[in-house]
């Protein structure tokens, strides 16, 4: 069990707590504007899993890379792209960071390093090896994470990933968010082996299952991962146990959880709540400062989401552009 | 002065000029070397075909890397590698793969730029194997290039002469887009041609008038081309002079060349390789059909192999892949069309 | 049945240049039964790299067009059949039945240009050696071309003196870096060939730019040079054609390339597909667009000239002969005026590039200049 007693400065709780902080308002946010009807296509939220984005990513650095699931909203904010862009590109705005062409599922920004959302199941593994193949081959000590879900932990194309970075040593780390479920699908049902994480030495990695609702657990591990990563070890599995508050998408009417199944994750696994009593009770933080961040957020996300509605929208002619470099 | 060498060899002076030139550019596939782990020699085969033969000892393992048979990987890794900086060249060993990595090409590679808004560039090059002719049958013999060509974002190229092969791989690599790069394997040894020792480069979108001529014009891809130039030989006798274009790039493709060279002759032949549904000929039929329709003096005609696919036996191979007598048919019927006189 | 031995004449398609295979017929101009004198121009043919005339060598009688227009023909194939009437029509078929078209060799054996290559300062020089004996003739061709410019001159001059065609740095088969783009720096490297390739004296023949070099060549080491012969070259005046330079330079593709090689002729139908595309080719050649404009800006900047060369050629004391042709678009003809001691042969209905045009008269010039005590008939 890797060491989770709290070795962050009070600055590195802080911007832990406000980054968990602005997924879960932005998730929140966005599950409100949907349900009113204002959001085109698909959302899939992230609320409940912050502390998986935020303990790993806050290891990271500009150079590395991440790559995300259908579920990236949380990913994207953990990796520092900005939030006022990515809730203009949720609802279609020529600003988004994606200039409306991709949208929630696509959600991306090359320039923090985020190679993206992806709606593909399994897309990411092998594009991180791509990055973590760069990296090596640049000699930059870049690494990369690939963010899946338990229902990605089963396509061909992880397995395929898994086996190709171990052979090369590619600096990377594969991260299994397992939420429990693959749409409606029960993970303990689909994974074979049971934990996704008794795959690791099949594919001759280092693995490390981790609860996924106590940050500083997945921050220990994620850091050993990436430190082991960057100093030319090789990829590591880390398989995250978590929740989602919400359906696979939005609209989802989850009758396919338990009774009282989200009350309960809500009011005993919030992982933020978990986070404040940790840091309270250990006399790190004042709670006024966290209150403080709270409100902040909520604030500042009411803002972004104004700012997003009056954003422009794109115009006919940005139907045809961006397809090619040049053609 | 000519100095004629295969499409072969005018490959690997290719990939030669372009890892020296760049260290960003890579190649992986598999048995590319041809060795990796086993007890024999390194550099066993140097792919499949040979393409690749002696780069692996020059260049090294970082950047001439065999793979296991993870085609979703090889090509994910290429993309992803190519969206961070490198200039992968990746082999996708025989087209028919395509079915096991076509998602990493289709929806990854081929849409990053434009889902995120033109703030990614993907500089990958994917060649690969196609056509029939070595009895390879069903499952190594198909052509796919229409399937490619479908779709928004990537880039097509079909090379049937050594020179352009050279200009249009060099081409491939520098260009920003990822590109497919379809390699006729009857073509490495059977394409000869006068190609410069120089390296150079032939843009995308600009088709080659392999053969002038005023009758009838023949559209042609890959070893097709060949065909219709033997076509041609034997119909110029006939005193039926036939224009040969091949479009070299798919995607983009050059259809001024081919409108213009239909507004001079009034007749057109494509001739396609690939399956007959929706192939690339069928959609030039359509552009020439819809843009040029005017200037047609008889209707378009597409031929290609049936629609089965490629068989084993060398008869029924042989019988399968359009060759000149169906091509010369095919332009007799198109030039001796008239309205109400039937074919 | 038998006939006199040579009186029944081949008209067969000639090989011009070194990559000629064969060409394809477009027009007779005598008809079947009409006369022809020897060193008339019966048809003409398109070939990749130019159209052009294929001439009679013996006078009689066309008695057959075998060719048709519109047929493509390898080298050495027959076209028509030239004997006097008094030759029986049954002898005649038969000839043309019988008739062998030999493949065509491209070594030095069978009377072709050899190509030769010298590693010179600034790297690899390419060039043709033809002929043998007589004296030592060098062409150079000029900014953009090749030594396959001069595809219509060589054999002629080669049937009475050694004949050399090289390809400038930068240009054609040899290295194409071009690091010193000035004229001084091209004619060093021209004057370096014909120390190290070439004994004695020779004899420069200097197209536009090439003009320009071997006027230097001859300035700067005179003891290499027995005479100079200028078609249409730089160094005389201060005009030039800038806009045709930048435009071959900046022409992406077939279209745009044609209309800039367009100008360089007079008569237009003479610049084929191929013709364009084998520039092309050249062009595509990495760091070959680097090297012209390198070229173009060291040498005529500003769409000017650069350098004046007159007085200089002028003083040299050896024999100068320039042509050019009247409707030359890129070097203007009256730049003549100022080489007054220079034998000038002024060309109607010539371009800038009368030695394709006009090869003919510009063949007759030449050896008429060069050769010792021979008459131009």
């Amino acid at each position: 069990m890797p060491d989770s007693s709290i070795k962050l400065t009070p600055d590195q709780l802080l911007g832990a707590y406000r980054t968990m902080r602005e997924i879960r308002e932005f998730e929140e946010s966005v599950h409100a504007e949907f349900e009113k009807g204002h959001l085109p296509g698909f959302v899939h939220l992230y609320a409940g899993s912050e502390a998986s984005a935020v303990g790993v990513c806050s290891h990271l650095t500009p150079v590395d890379k991440i790559i995300s699931t259908h579920r990236g909203h949380g990913h994207c904010i953990a990796k520092g792209c900005d939030i006022g862009g990515m809730w203009k590109e949720i609802i279609g705005s020529s600003e988004g960071i994606c200039r409306g062409k991709g949208g929630s599922m696509h959600i991306a920004d090359l320039s923090k390093g985020m190679l993206g959302a992806n709606a593909i199941v399994g897309g990411g593994p092998p594009l991180i090896c791509g990055a973590g193949m760069a990296a090596k081959v640049l000699g930059n000590g870049g690494v990369g994470v690939a963010f899946t879900g338990d229902g990605g932990s089963n396509q061909g194309t992880t397995f395929e990933s898994l086996n190709f970075a171990a052979i090369f040593k590619l600096p990377v780390v594969f991260v299994f968010e397992n939420n429990g479920y693959a749409e409606t699908t029960a993970a303990s049902w689909s994974v074979s082996c049971g934990d996704i994480v008794n795959r690791a030495p099949a594919f001759g990695m280092p693995g490390v299952q981790v609860d996924g609702f106590d940050f500083f657990a997945v921050h220990a591990a994620a850091g050993e991962a990436i430190a082991r990563a960057r100093a030319g070890g090789g990829p590591t599995l880390i398989e995250v146990k978590l929740a989602r508050f919400y359906g696979h998408h939005e609209g989802d009417n989850q009758s396919y959880r338990g009774e009282g199944e989200v009350e309960r994750l809500r009011s005993e696994q919030d992982c933020l709540n978990i986070f404040r009593d940790r840091v309270l009770q250990a006399g790190l933080l004042d709670a006024g400062r966290l209150d403080e961040i709270d409100r902040d957020v909520v604030e500042k996300m009411k803002t972004h989401v104004e700012q997003a509605k009056a954003a422009p929208r794109p115009t006919p002619d940005m139907l045809t552009t961006d397809v090619y470099v040049s053609y | 002065m000519a100095r004629i060498i295969t499409m072969r060899q005018a490959l690997q002076e290719a990939f030669l000029h372009l890892m020296e030139e760049d260290p960003r550019v890579i190649m992986l596939g598999e048995d590319i070397a041809g060795g990796e782990g086993s007890p024999g020699s390194q550099d066993a085969w140097g792919g499949d075909m040979g393409l690749t033969k002696g780069l692996q000892p020059r260049f090294g393992k970082s950047r001439v890397m065999d793979t296991p048979i993870s085609e979703s990987a090889i090509i994910g890794t290429a993309v992803g590698a190519a969206t961070c900086g490198l200039r992968p060249i990746a082999e996708l060993m025989f087209v028919d793969f395509m079915g096991v990595c076509f998602d990493q090409i289709m929806n990854q590679a081929a849409k990053f730029r434009y889902m995120f808004g033109g703030r990614a560039e993907t500089p990958v090059v994917i060649r690969t194997q196609i056509g029939a002719g070595y009895r390879g049958a069903a499952q190594h013999s198909q052509c796919l290039y229409p399937l490619f060509t479908h779709i928004p974002g990537i880039k097509c190229v079909i090379p049937s002469s050594a020179y352009d092969a050279k200009g249009l791989m060099i081409e491939a690599v520098h260009d920003n887009d990822p590109v497919i790069f379809f390699e006729h394997k009857f073509l490495y040894d059977s394409a000869r041609d006068d190609v410069p020792e120089e390296a150079y480069t032939i843009p995308f979108g600009e088709a080659s008038i392999v053969r002038e001529g005023g009758d009838v014009t023949i559209v042609a891809l890959a070893r097709m081309v060949h065909v219709a130039r033997e076509a041609a030989s034997v119909l110029e006798r006939e005193g039926i002079s036939c224009e040969i274009i091949d479009p070299r790039t798919i995607s983009p493709l050059d259809e001024d060349t081919i409108l213009e060279s239909v507004a001079k002759t009034g007749r057109l032949v494509v001739v396609d390789e690939a399956y007959p549904r929706c192939n690339v000929g069928k959609d030039i039929a359509a552009l020439v059909a819809q843009q040029g329709f005017a200037d047609l003096r008889a209707p378009v005609e597409v031929v290609s192999p049936p629609h089965t696919p490629v068989p084993f036996a060398p008869e029924l191979e042989d019988a399968f892949i359009p060759d000149a007598a169906k091509v010369a048919d095919a332009v007799r019927r198109v030039a001796g069309w008239q309205r109400g006189g039937g074919k | 049945m038998t006939v006199e031995e040579g009186s029944i004449h081949a008209i067969t398609v000639p090989k011009w240049g070194m990559t000629m295979e064969g060409g394809q017929v477009t027009t007779w101009h005598v008809e079947e039964g009409g006369p022809v004198t020897a060193g008339q121009e019966v048809l003409d043919i398109e070939t990749s790299k130019i159209a052009g005339s294929v001439e009679a060598k013996v006078s009689g009688v066309l008695r057959r067009q075998v060719a048709r227009p519109g047929q493509a023909l390898p080298v050495g194939a027959l076209l028509g059949v030239v004997a006097d009437l008094s030759v029986p029509d049954a002898a005649v078929d038969e000839f043309v039945a019988g008739f062998v078209t030999e493949s065509v060799d491209e070594t030095a054996e069978s009377g072709g240009p050899a190509t030769k290559s010298v590693e010179l300062a600034g790297g690899k020089l390419n060039y043709t050696v033809q002929g043998e004996g007589g004296e030592t003739v060098v062409l150079v061709h000029g900014f953009g071309g090749d030594l396959n410019n001069w595809l219509f001159n060589t054999a002629a001059l080669a049937a009475e003196h050694t004949v050399y065609a090289l390809d400038l740095p930068g240009h054609g088969a040899s290295a194409k870096s071009l690091d010193d783009a000035s004229m001084d720096s091209l004619a060093a490297a021209v004057a370096e060939f014909v120390s190290k390739v070439v004994s004695g004296r020779v004899h420069l023949v200097g197209h536009s730019l090439g003009g320009g070099i071997c006027q230097l060549v001859a300035q700067r080491q005179p003891d290499l040079v027995a005479s100079l012969t200028l078609i249409a070259p730089v160094g005389l005046g201060p005009e030039i054609h800038g806009g045709y330079l930048q435009a071959f330079i900046a022409a992406k593709n077939r279209r745009e390339l044609k209309a800039a090689v367009t100008e360089l002729f007079h008569d237009q139908s003479v610049v084929t597909g191929r013709m364009v595309d084998d520039i092309l080719r050249y062009k595509r050649i990495l760091g070959v667009e680097q090297a012209l404009g390198r070229l173009a800006a060291a040498n005529f900047p500003q769409g000017g000239q650069a350098l004046l060369l007159a007085p200089g050629t002028e003083a040299l004391g050896i024999p100068v002969g320039l042509i050019w042709g009247r409707e030359d678009k890129i070097v203007p003809a009256s730049h003549a005026a100022a080489l007054p001691s220079a034998r000038l042969l002024l060309l109607d209905g010539a371009g800038h590039m009368p030695m394709m045009e006009q090869a003919k008269a510009v063949n007759e010039a030449i050896l008429g200049w060069i050769g010792p005590a021979r008459s131009v008939s």
